[in-house]
């Protein structure tokens, strides 16, 4: 008597023929839509999406309907909607990627890191002038706007989560709303409420109170995720031990939070740092370096951006694109970092 | 024997009293919480007051006129002034519009990709680029959709205005295509897929996994099983984060000013190059604008600032919603 044994077998794992098949799905869907394009009025690239997109569909539905009936067909009708929009979300980010790396490199040289633009205008030949006073000018909004919004941030997300007042609801909701204010209005409150009868003049403190009433919802949000992920046992032991509840949040839950909290900060600088509207109605926007943020105009780097642009001649489109690539740099490293920073944070705990 | 005698303690009074440093802690951390409630309200009392000057003098007329204009004498004085915010209202709806209705789709098919669809490793990869999307600078997208989308947008309302041209939305009469609120809608529709796109993913992924493996054990396809399960429950956090995506369309500024020609007159025709939007009127007046002007913008913004304030407050209240509806 021979004895077998039993191999687990995978019904469901795709065998080298579906992948085969497949692919000459996608072949003959690519092939079909270089023959509509040929033989039809449809030209250009959208014709070539589009048929190919319709083919494809056609192909994978028919097959489905053939060896599995209306259902499948259904499905697989839907699966290439599906994938559409997940390219068609897709599409956009790899495109402006792709412009601000092509049309901004040729516009990076060193010396844009430590020239300002007061001896040049945009239009002058890419070499002269540079970002400093931008790159100088954005950080010391973002830092003024960070001294300001980080504590009325945590201290939003310490009301949610840790008093649990009667006004969390309705602060909650607040918070949100919060997060809609346009920031145009957000320049214009500040413009009516400090710079008009307070202080008089463009300053980057002006600009900086804008950025703060943008930033303090990111930062209040974020940081209430992350303190609600701090387990109870935490704040539990704290007060077994006898200590009130401020030394409980100051020594055990906003130490165990940190990172989370460094996150939810970072966010927030991602979130203003290229805010252009109130920039705009509020700094100034200065030529030259400026070493004081409560007087005289600031240049920042959006404001650069904005004027080079509106200046429209090839170079000045140049010092844009250059000077986009300098922000979206900034805020892909400071994105990373937020990632990286949360990532650990999830995988310690 | 005698047994010693025992004093016994008075027993400490026992409260649930904080002590000072704590009631101190807690009204610090309140008055903080308190902020977002304290700007906001600020916010509505000073573009109100500032606005308020011309608001009187102007009525109804604010909100209702199509008309821009303002005279002066050579000393400065205003003689003659008409403010109405119509056509930029007319011209905001019509923009967001576009681009929630271009948006939508698209980010609830993304949706169900990340959430159904995509194999592990490529979700995170994709969620990580979709949320770095939402933290780019409206500037950016602004110029990126000037310089690069608008010639194939042109193109596409070309070809929409020639197939679809008896629908009268779609009418162009002056044959002119550029700037026009259908380039804009776009460029904020790709500006708002990544906020839609998060919050529908979040909803749904919160359809209850007993549901989802029951529809499968039934036999259904996975299509069948999104259609039973996480539509019915996700529909309301889709509409909710539709109208966040809405909100952010309305308030948007420089993207949208950089590819809309602003022209003072109502258009209904969203592929005609003109067309307006509260918060470019703002950015476009503001330089040259005369004191009394200015009051006008602050009374514009004002306007601008409730309506996101409604659409957003309607938005939140349908997506907290979501979580409790669903048979």
């Amino acid at each position: 008597m021979t004895h077998s044994t039993a191999v687990p077998t995978k019904p469901w794992a795709k065998k080298p023929i579906d992948y085969l098949r497949n692919l000459s799905f996608f072949l003959v869907a690519i092939l079909s839509a270089y023959v509509v394009v040929a033989i039809t009025p449809m030209k250009g690239k959208l014709g070539y999406a589009f048929t190919f997109f319709v083919a494809y569909a056609f192909i994978t539905s028919l097959f489905a309907l053939v060896s599995l009936g209306i259902p499948a067909a259904k499905d697989a009708f839907i699966k290439s909607f599906v994938a559409l929009g997940a390219v068609m979300t897709v599409i956009p980010i790899v495109s402006i990627l792709g412009t601000v790396l092509k049309n901004g490199l040729p516009g990076i040289h060193l010396g844009l890191f430590t020239h300002d633009m007061s001896m040049a205008t945009p239009t002058d030949p890419i070499e002269n002038g540079g970002l400093l006073h931008a790159i100088t000018g954005t950080l010391t909004l973002v830092l003024l706007a960070l001294i300001m919004s980080v504590p009325l941030g945590i201290l939003t997300a310490l009301y949610l989560t840790e008093i649990r007042g009667k006004f969390s609801g309705p602060i909650r909701f607040l918070v949100q709303a919060m997060s809609g204010v346009p920031s145009i209005v957000a320049g214009l409150f500040i413009l009516s409420a400090v710079l008009y009868p307070i202080a008089k003049n463009y300053s980057g403190l002006m600009g900086a109170l804008a950025l703060t009433i943008l930033m303090i919802p990111t930062v209040a949000r974020t940081s209430e995720e992350v303190l609600l992920l701090i387990p109870n046992d935490l704040r539990e032991a704290g007060t077994a031990l006898g200590g009130t509840q401020w030394r409980t949040v100051a020594m055990i839950v906003l130490p165990a939070a940190r990172s989370g909290l460094i996150t939810a900060m970072i966010l927030g600088v991602a979130r203003i740092a290229g805010e252009t509207a109130p920039i705009l109605l509020l700094t100034g926007g200065g030529d030259k370096v400026n070493p004081n943020a409560f007087s005289g105009p600031l240049g920042s780097l959006p404001y650069y951006i904005w004027k080079s642009f509106n200046a429209g001649s090839p170079e000045a489109i140049t010092r844009a694109w250059a000077g986009l690539l300098v922000l979206v740099l900034i805020i892909l490293i400071l994105f990373t970092l937020a990632r990286t920073l949360s990532s650990r944070n999830v995988a310690r705990r | 024997m005698s047994t010693p005698t025992v004093s016994i303690p008075a027993p400490r009074e026992i409260t649930t009293e904080p002590r000072r440093s704590d009631k101190v802690f807690r009204r610090i951390v309140t008055a903080g919480g308190l902020s977002s409630l304290v700007i906001l309200g600020l916010i509505a009392f000073f573009l109100a007051y500032s606005g308020y000057e011309v608001l009187k003098s102007e009525g109804l007329k604010f909100i209702t006129s199509a008309d821009w204009s303002i005279s002066t004498d050579d000393a400065g004085n205003v003689i003659d002034s008409h403010f109405g915010l119509a056509a930029m209202l007319v011209g905001t709806m019509l923009c967001s519009l576009v681009a929630v209705v271009i948006a939508v789709p698209v980010s609830v098919f993304s949706a169900l990709f990340l959430n159904f669809y995509a194999p592990n490793w490529m979700k995170k990869i994709l969620i990580s680029i979709i949320d770095m999307m939402a933290a780019f600078p409206s500037i950016l997208f602004g110029i990126w959709g000037f310089l690069v989308l608008m010639p194939s947008v042109e193109y596409w309302a070309k070809l929409i205005n020639r197939y679809l041209g008896w629908i009268p939305v779609f009418e162009v009469n002056p044959y002119f295509f550029t700037r026009s609120p259908f380039v804009a809608g776009v460029v904020l529709a790709i500006m708002i897929i990544p906020i839609i796109t998060s919050v529908s993913r979040e909803v749904f992924a919160q359809a209850p996994l007993d549901r989802i493996q029951a529809a499968f054990a039934l036999g259904a396809t996975r299509w069948a099983m999104i259609k039973a399960v996480v539509i019915p429950y996700g529909r309301s956090g889709v509409i909710g984060g539709a109208m966040l995506g809405l909100g952010r369309a309305m308030g948007e500024t420089v993207a949208v000013y950089t590819v809309l020609n602003v022209v003072f007159q109502i258009n209904w025709h969203i592929l005609l190059g003109a067309g307006g939007n509260v918060a470019s009127l703002i950015i476009l007046k503001f330089g040259d604008a005369s004191p009394y002007e200015i009051k006008a913008l602050m009374a514009a913004g004002l306007v601008l600032f409730l309506l996101t304030l409604i659409v957003n407050a309607a938005a939140n209240f349908i997506v907290k919603r979501t979580g409790k509806s669903g048979k």
